[in-house]
């Protein structure tokens, strides 16, 4: 996978604090095409909030957002889906009334042309698209090896699999970003691997850049080709997994003999 | 094995779509409409058309139109009888004022006032959650019929504001006998109905139920809300108004603006809070049920003797029986009649194997 | 301008009068995170419980004591019956169940004391009180004292006793509170009788008024409108928000009633509090959420 030259995403100088509490500080760093970017840090370092920012559900006081060529000073949620950012969420966030395939047909909404008339009577390309729409869902499903459990709610289902089925619903909106937030959280080792086995398939198969927030550092440095560190809402380390590793900042921030 | 579903496998996606997979649901949905369209009307007398079915039917498809928004797209409503109102009052004064103007297109029209309005009112749902929203709905429950009260032009200068049927004749068919005001509700109800049914199983009935399960997630994955929230008013708007409509013209005859006062509101939500929200069937199941349980208790409180029971008693009695169900749907079902049904009919299923 | 006045300030007192029943509401709201439609069935079950027993020849107090009581266990049934098995559920769910508690609590009361309506005497001529050119009534400025005397007691309750500073602690963070050993059931009953306690003098109150009949328990919808504009989670927003309702819906039924034909104060306060909602969504003194995801 050759990466072009132009960062797919770039965040400039961003800062974000609630009722004055900073909560991101000043934070700059670039992703490029087609690579595994981890935000690493402590909790509450503010990953999460980045994540939000740059999908658009926080408005960040200062800074821009650079996506895909285009400057914003604000993202919405709906135009960040629009340009092809699909995420995760840290607390799994399904749909938990509907079915794993209802929720995976969620994730294509953007990619439906016919109106909500034609669809209701049945008429023109609804149904057309309809098969199109399912074919499309069902090729996710099969590529995260949820075939079983198509027709059950979400609700129902293990943990695990659960944060599964929220991966194929971000996976079905065919993104070029995806955003990944704690996405093997409370899970144990032979899920990881499986999970970061999903991670880089989806990478190196369709060519999604992929920003993942992880803890377990194990993973991040076998997966991601570029780490930035986070710390207090600032960013202390930002670099190719070996070289991160090495920065006395990061081992000071995470060994905690800096305070 | 009754319902056996050896070797009914889906080979394409289309058959998927269908309304329902398994050949016995479509053949038994089949006799039941046949049975409805063209027995029921040979076999029914006026009591059962006027008093039972019109109204079930009617009360069906207003619990459709309030199960649309709050069912499905999650938000709660305590106006639908102020949409009810402006339906029927709009139809009147289509097919009134307008020479010549079919019976059916003066309902829809009068639909699609109650669900231009229905939106006015649904607009505050862009910006707040939750019961937040019944402010604003009982906003439409007061505003509306005061202002057709009013404003005697609603009514055409009707002194007490009450409004007549308008002759009820579709493609030159005279419909205004008890039967024929049942084939015309029947009618109508079905057909919405399976329209609700297709809607509810689109695009937009997925975004519905995504916005009500977790619409911050709903945005991100790029579902417009707004437009989404607003269609979902509209529609149920349209619906409550052809069944305001209807209560007016095939199953009342005459009716005033206190008709459709919040009493019928909840009554209304009382019908999907009892059969089943995020449901089509239950809507059925809920009104039956709310048509029939009165007159299953009154006729028990008949049987005691010496009229120990009063009919100011046993509307109290009435009240607090549909309370307590409510609170027990509530903790017990909360998917109502409906979900009771799938039950049994798993159940059916299964038969005669137990596991 | 004397007529302004005294319109205004008739509306002032009107709107304590909203703002009591609005009270109930804020308590159990702050409490158990539950929208209690029923707080209007609750007003009415107390004041028909009352006025039932003082026709029986029963005194005042005595009767006071036994209503009293008997919300007591009111709140009880509804936690073991209601809250308890609904833990956990959504809001609109509980919201849903207390609608069927109004039914309950409505048809329960009027099938023990009657639908009859009951005049209701507490001692206090309904005249107007002059105050130099000013006409103000006296039942209304009592009303307001009772009002006054009610919140006192209430803040006394949560800032000086244990199960006021558990129901504050509930209130602020409700898997803490319970971490650190306070027992949820029993905030939800001591919070849920409170309301009883509001309810009963609401009752009285506006049962003074309008004499003691099933439209007390329609004060509920005066209620709504004044928690929109005072938000939800605050006596103080509910008595300002009752002070706003009762003014602007005063002047607007004397000012704006002629050119609409009158009969506008039913609905003005909701259009009122719709607007409220977008422009001002969480109330004047409500704290908007941010969502954690």
């Amino acid at each position: 996978m050759s990466l072009s030259a132009a960062p797919l995403l770039e965040l400039d100088r961003i800062s974000l604090s609630f009722k004055g509490v900073k909560a991101i500080t000043d934070i700059s760093f670039a992703v490029a095409r087609g690579e595994i970017c981890a935000l690493i840090g402590p909790n509450g370092a503010g990953k999460s909030s980045l994540l939000n920012v740059i999908n658009g559900v926080y408005q960040a006081q200062q800074g821009r957002v650079c996506f895909d060529g285009e400057v914003r000073r604000h993202m919405r949620p709906h135009h960040a889906a629009e340009r092809g950012i699909a995420r995760t969420f840290q607390n799994i966030a399904l749909f938990k009334g509907m079915t794993v395939l209802d929720n995976v047909l969620t994730g294509r909404n953007l990619k439906r042309r016919s109106s909500w008339i034609e669809q209701a009577l049945g008429i023109g390309r609804a149904h057309r698209e309809d098969d199109v729409q399912r074919r499309r869902a069902e090729e996710v499903i099969a590529f995260l090896n949820i075939q079983a459990w198509r027709q059950s709610p979400v609700g129902t289902l293990p943990y695990g699999l659960q944060k599964r089925v929220e991966l194929a619903r971000a996976l079905a909106a065919e993104p070029k970003l995806l955003l990944l937030d704690e996405p093997m959280a409370g899970m144990n080792a032979s899920e990881k691997k499986e999970m970061s086995r999903f991670i880089v398939e989806i990478n190196r198969e369709f060519g999604t850049t992929v920003v993942l927030i992880e803890h377990d550092i194990g993973v991040v440095m076998g997966i991601s080709s570029h780490v930035v560190v986070l710390d207090y809402g600032r960013k202390i380390g930002d670099g190719p997994p070996d070289e991160v590793r090495a920065n006395p900042e990061v081992i000071a921030a995470y060994l905690g003999t800096r305070h | 094995m009754l319902y056996s579903e050896t070797g009914q496998f889906s080979t394409h996606y289309a058959a998927d779509r269908r309304l329902f997979r398994l050949r016995q649901d479509r053949l038994g949905l089949g006799l039941l409409l046949a049975f409805a369209f063209a027995a029921v009307p040979q076999i029914g007398n006026d009591y059962w058309f006027s008093a039972i079915l019109i109204p079930f039917l009617v009360l069906s498809l207003a619990g459709l139109g309030l199960n649309l928004l709050t069912g499905y797209a999650g938000q709660l409503s305590l106006g639908s009888a102020a949409f009810m109102a402006a339906g029927a009052f709009a139809a009147y004064n289509f097919l009134l004022r307008i020479e010549g103007l079919p019976l059916l297109a003066g309902l829809a029209l009068g639909g699609l006032v109650a669900a231009l309005l229905s939106v006015a009112f649904g607009l505050p749902s862009l910006r707040i959650k939750g019961f937040y929203l019944i402010v604003s709905t009982l906003a439409a429950q007061f505003l509306l019929p005061w202002a057709l009260v009013k404003f005697g032009w609603f009514s055409n200068y009707n002194a007490s504001g009450v409004i007549g049927a308008p002759p009820l004749e579709v493609c030159g068919l005279d419909l205004a006998s008890p039967a024929g005001r049942y084939v015309l509700t029947l009618g109508i109800v079905v057909a919405l109905a399976f329209l609700a049914r297709n809607i509810v199983h689109s695009e937009l009935g997925r975004n519905w139920m995504a916005v009500r399960d977790m619409d911050t997630a709903a945005a991100v994955i790029g579902i417009p809300l707004a437009k989404t929230k607003l269609l979902a008013f509209a529609i149920s708007g349209f619906y409550l108004g052809v069944a305001g409509a209807l209560w007016a013209f095939t199953y009342l005859g005459t009716v005033e603006p206190h008709g459709f006062d919040l009493t019928r509101s909840f009554q209304v939500l009382f019908i999907i809070i009892i059969g089943g929200m995020g449901s089509i069937l239950g809507n059925f199941l809920g009104a039956a049920f709310i048509v029939l349980f009165p007159l299953l208790l009154s006729n028990l409180a008949g049987l005691v003797p010496g009229g120990l029971i009063d009919p100011g008693q046993l509307e109290n009695i009435q009240k607090m029986i549909f309370g307590a169900l409510i609170v027990v749907f509530l903790i017990r079902e909360p998917e109502g009649l409906a979900r009771l049904w799938q039950h049994f009919r798993a159940r059916v299923r299964r038969w005669p194997l137990r596991y | 301008m004397d007529f302004f006045l005294e319109v205004l300030i008739g509306g002032l007192l009107a709107g304590v009068m909203y703002s009591l029943v609005a009270i109930g509401f804020v308590l159990i709201y702050k409490a158990s995170g539950v929208f209690n439609f029923a707080q209007g069935a609750m007003v009415l079950f107390a004041a028909l419980t009352f006025v039932s027993l003082g026709e029986r020849g029963v005194p005042f107090w005595i009767a006071f004591l036994v209503t009293l009581a008997t919300m007591l266990l009111l709140a009880l049934a509804v936690e073991r019956l209601v809250l308890r098995p609904l833990v956990n559920r959504s809001p609109i769910t509980l919201f849903m169940a207390t609608l069927g508690l109004a039914y309950i609590t409505e048809g329960a009361a009027q099938a023990l004391w009657g639908a009859q309506v009951h005049g209701l005497d507490l001692g206090i001529e309904d005249v107007p009180l002059d105050f130099g050119g000013l006409l103000i009534s006296q039942f209304d400025l009592f009303a307001a004292g009772m009002a006054a005397t009610l919140v006192l007691v209430l803040s006394l309750l949560f800032n000086k006793t244990r199960i006021g500073l558990s129901l504050r602690a509930v209130a602020d963070d409700t898997l803490a509170a319970q971490a650190i050993g306070i027992r949820l059931s029993r905030v939800w009953v001591a919070v849920w009788a409170v309301a009883g306690l509001v309810a009963l003098i609401t009752g009285l109150l506006w049962g003074a008024r309008l004499g003691v009949q099933f439209s007390l328990s329609l004060v509920v919808l005066k209620a709504l409108p004044v928690l929109i504009v005072g938000g939800f989670s605050s006596v103080g927003g509910a008595i300002v928000g009752g002070l706003i309702v009762g003014a602007s819906e005063k002047l607007a039924e004397i000012y704006a009633g002629p050119l609409l034909g009158g009969g506008i104060e039913n609905w003005f306060p909701y259009v009122l509090a719709m607007l409220f909602l977008l422009v001002r969504p969480a109330g004047l003194f409500g704290e908007r959420a941010i969502d954690r995801v």
